[in-house]
């Protein structure tokens, strides 16, 4: 059990736990300013992304699909700004015209080419492919204290690791302007604070955070994490403190118990296949956000209705 | 023989795809007109996702009962259930809760789109052998359309293009100004509602054509993209539907002329294009007009300080006021006036002297609210005015 465990099942688990954590994060800080919707634009601009790279490059390889998506990501928040100011149009609307019409053009380019031959899909894009990031070099758990082995590890793992780290630490410098310019968005300018540039140099990490999840876990997760962790924290707690750190647990609990029942689940009621992890972990999330909606301490606005 | 009926049959199946998106795009376009004046364009985006759960459910009910899980209407009956829930979370999170809209709509899109993939897997390996297809109500297909399929899409069309017409001066009151909606005794709440309920039924309604991730598209874009030509929400309306209707109508007409043309991107990239075109071109709104008024305002106010200039003799060293003004021939190559440019220059000065009299003089603080350095104040006040006014200026400046 606990080489099988190992080798087929602890992988994901962490690969999943990195990529929860490292959307809910940034996802708090998108909740407070609502723009949380702006995760879910950026994910569906990563499949023309994919597709653009894929289309230049001929291969599906990793480092060119994520610079695509990176790319794709900041044309689509450059173009809602232009659409936002030149049109004068709200911003939700202008947000829908622009991510649906890149998500159009990326079915269409990649259904004009040729991609029968590798694994590139819009349902791969979606859903990702989290069951099957197995670490074949695990023996058993002394493995984890074997380089040898460890460097067989899925390159996915590394990157989403890095990737939690990296969101971490920047919040963790950037925590005091962030904070201001957040709640307070005046004052913090009264204080000379960058705000623009804070406001889109969040934009960008959740972009990041985003780009480097999909291909590991899929859109789907990256949408959930963004928001319900940072929701469902939102009204557990008045600190923006705790409800990081609400956050944080919400997505790891997520990961972990999402990827348990999708995996596990099934046999346990007496099917043979397993579920979708993604699509379970997003569940779970959501049961979380319900249940916060009806017990939590601070779900009602201050100064309306007890 | 085989061939010619299967290229006849191709030909009717187009034509049903094309007339089903004809009638889809103008109902779409039209009812998300309400939408977006109401700002909640995205609310069809909650709307959309959360269809997926319903469909799958459905597809299992009615396997379960032995029957055809592929059932068109059935599948819409679903789809239209599990999206009226995930509207009505949306709607409890937003207003039970100290959640924003947005946050609501995301955690319902996500956590319904979620769910739908664990049943889609579930749906996968209950029958291994078979596939269901349902996988095609994600990005729309209109192969193998059947006839009962494209009937069910044309009356639904229809009955929402209906209601809407029925309901369009409750919505456009409640969308504008909800209190003044609910001061006039109107049920805001259901008339919301109601706004919701024709979304979510053009979104069953385009599930098979358009596909749940981009219907969001026909509803959003089209009622942008005709905001731009019209302030008057009837003419908005109006246009929008022609937008989603040519939309549709083109869309699925040029997806029909080669197998790797999907239906749906297509009508979504046409309908880009249009909006594209009136960001562009549209007067007033567009940004080509912005561009040509900003250009026009900058040309008259560097006319201007460039006559008064001339009126007090003193030179001019910005280069564009010195273009501008010899190319209307109010000076000469040397900076100095023209006899054409005389004139006019003594016109503005005495205007310029006229506006700082009245502005200094609290009586005439209303007239004094219409300066911006380039009304001429003769369109501003009468002539007897302007005679009193040159009376106090004194001789030496009239």
């Amino acid at each position: 059990m606990g080489e099988e465990f190992v080798a087929l099942s602890l992988p994901p688990i962490l690969i999943g736990i990195f990529a929860s954590i490292a959307c809910a994060i940034p996802g708090n800080f998108l909740v407070l300013r609502r723009q949380a919707l702006i995760g879910d634009a950026i994910s569906h601009v990563v499949l023309p992304g994919i597709v653009l790279a894929f289309i230049v490059t001929g291969t599906v390889s990793t480092w060119p699909m994520i610079l695509g998506a990176r790319l794709a990501a900041l044309v689509t928040v450059a173009l809602i700004e232009i659409i936002r100011h030149m049109g004068k149009i709200e911003p939700g609307a202008a947000m829908g015209v622009v991510f649906t019409a890149m998500f159009a053009a990326g079915v269409l380019v990649l259904e004009q080419s040729d991609t029968s031959s590798v694994h590139l899909d819009v349902e791969h894009a979606l859903f990702g492919n989290l069951e099957s990031l197995i670490w074949l070099d695990a023996t058993g758990w002394s493995s984890l204290t074997d380089m040898e082995a460890l460097r067989g590890l899925p390159p996915e793992f590394t990157r989403m690791a890095v990737t939690m780290a990296f969101v971490s630490l920047l919040t963790w410098v950037f925590w005091r302007p962030l904070k201001l310019s957040t709640f307070d968005e005046g004052f913090a300018r009264t204080l000379g604070l960058p705000v623009v540039a804070i406001g889109l140099g969040l934009v960008i990490v959740a972009a990041i955070a985003a780009v480097a999840a999909f291909d590991a876990v899929g859109s789907i997760i990256v949408i959930a994490m963004f928001i319900c962790p940072a929701a469902a924290a939102r009204l557990m707690t008045n600190s923006l403190e705790a409800q990081i750190a609400w956050s944080i647990a919400f997505a790891v609990i997520s990961a972990v118990s999402g990827y348990v029942l999708a995996g596990y689940g099934p046999v346990w009621l007496g099917f043979e296949n397993a579920v979708s992890a993604a699509g379970m972990i997003a569940t779970v999330s959501g049961v979380i956000l319900g249940l916060a909606s009806i017990f939590g301490p601070c779900r009602n606005r201050v100064g309306l209705r007890g | 023989m085989l061939l010619e009926a299967l290229t006849l049959q191709l030909g009717y199946n187009a034509t049903l795809v094309t007339i089903g998106s004809l009638l889809l795009g103008i109902a779409a376009g039209a009812t998300g007109t309400f939408l977006f004046l109401g700002k909640r364009a995205l609310v069809s985006d909650a709307i959309s996702h959360a269809t997926l759960p319903g469909v799958a459910l459905a597809f299992m009910v009615m396997v379960a009962l032995g029957g055809d899980g592929r059932y068109l209407p059935g599948l819409l009956v679903g789809s239209a259930v599990s999206s009226a829930v995930g509207l009505l979370c949306v709607s409890a999170l937003s207003n039970r809760t100290r959640l924003s809209e947005d946050a609501a709509i995301g955690a319902v899109l996500s956590v319904f789109f979620g769910f739908g993939i664990v049943l889609l897997t579930v749906i996968q390996s209950m029958n291994a052998g078979r596939q269901a297809g349902l996988e095609s109500f994600l990005l729309g297909s209109t192969a193998g359309m059947l006839w009962n399929d494209a009937l069910v899409i044309s009356l639904g069309g229809a009955l929402v293009l209906c209601l809407m017409l029925l309901l369009r001066r409750p919505m456009t009151m409640v969308a504008f100004d909800p209190e003044f909606a609910a001061g006039a005794g109107m049920n805001v709440r259901r008339i919301e509602l109601a706004v919701m309920g024709l979304a979510l039924a053009i979104t069953v309604v385009g599930l098979k054509i358009v596909g749940l991730i981009l219907i969001v598209a026909l509803l959003i874009i089209p009622a942008v993209a005709a905001r731009f030509w019209s302030n008057r929400v009837g003419v908005v309306v109006i246009l929008a539907g022609a937008i989603g209707g040519i939309s549709g109508y083109s869309g699925a007409a040029l997806s029909a002329t080669a197998p790797a043309l999907p239906t749906g991107p297509i009508i979504v990239l046409v309908a880009f294009l249009i909006f594209t075109l009136s960001l562009i071109f549209a007067p007033n709104r567009g940004i080509l007009t912005a561009f040509l008024r900003h250009r026009d305002f900058q040309a008259r106010v560097h006319v201007r300080q460039g006559l008064l200039a001339l009126a007090q003799g003193q030179p001019i060293y910005e280069k564009l006021t010195l273009r501008l003004k010899q190319k209307r021939g109010l000076i000469r190559a040397d900076s100095d006036a023209t006899e054409a440019g005389r004139a006019p220059a003594a016109r503005a000065l005495l205007d310029e002297r006229r506006w700082q009299l009245l502005r200094s003089d609290p009586a005439h603080e209303g007239a004094a609210a219409h300066y911006d350095g380039l009304t001429p104040l003769e369109s501003v006040l009468t002539k007897d005015q302007l005679a009193e006014l040159d009376r106090s200026l004194g001789p030496e400046a009239v």
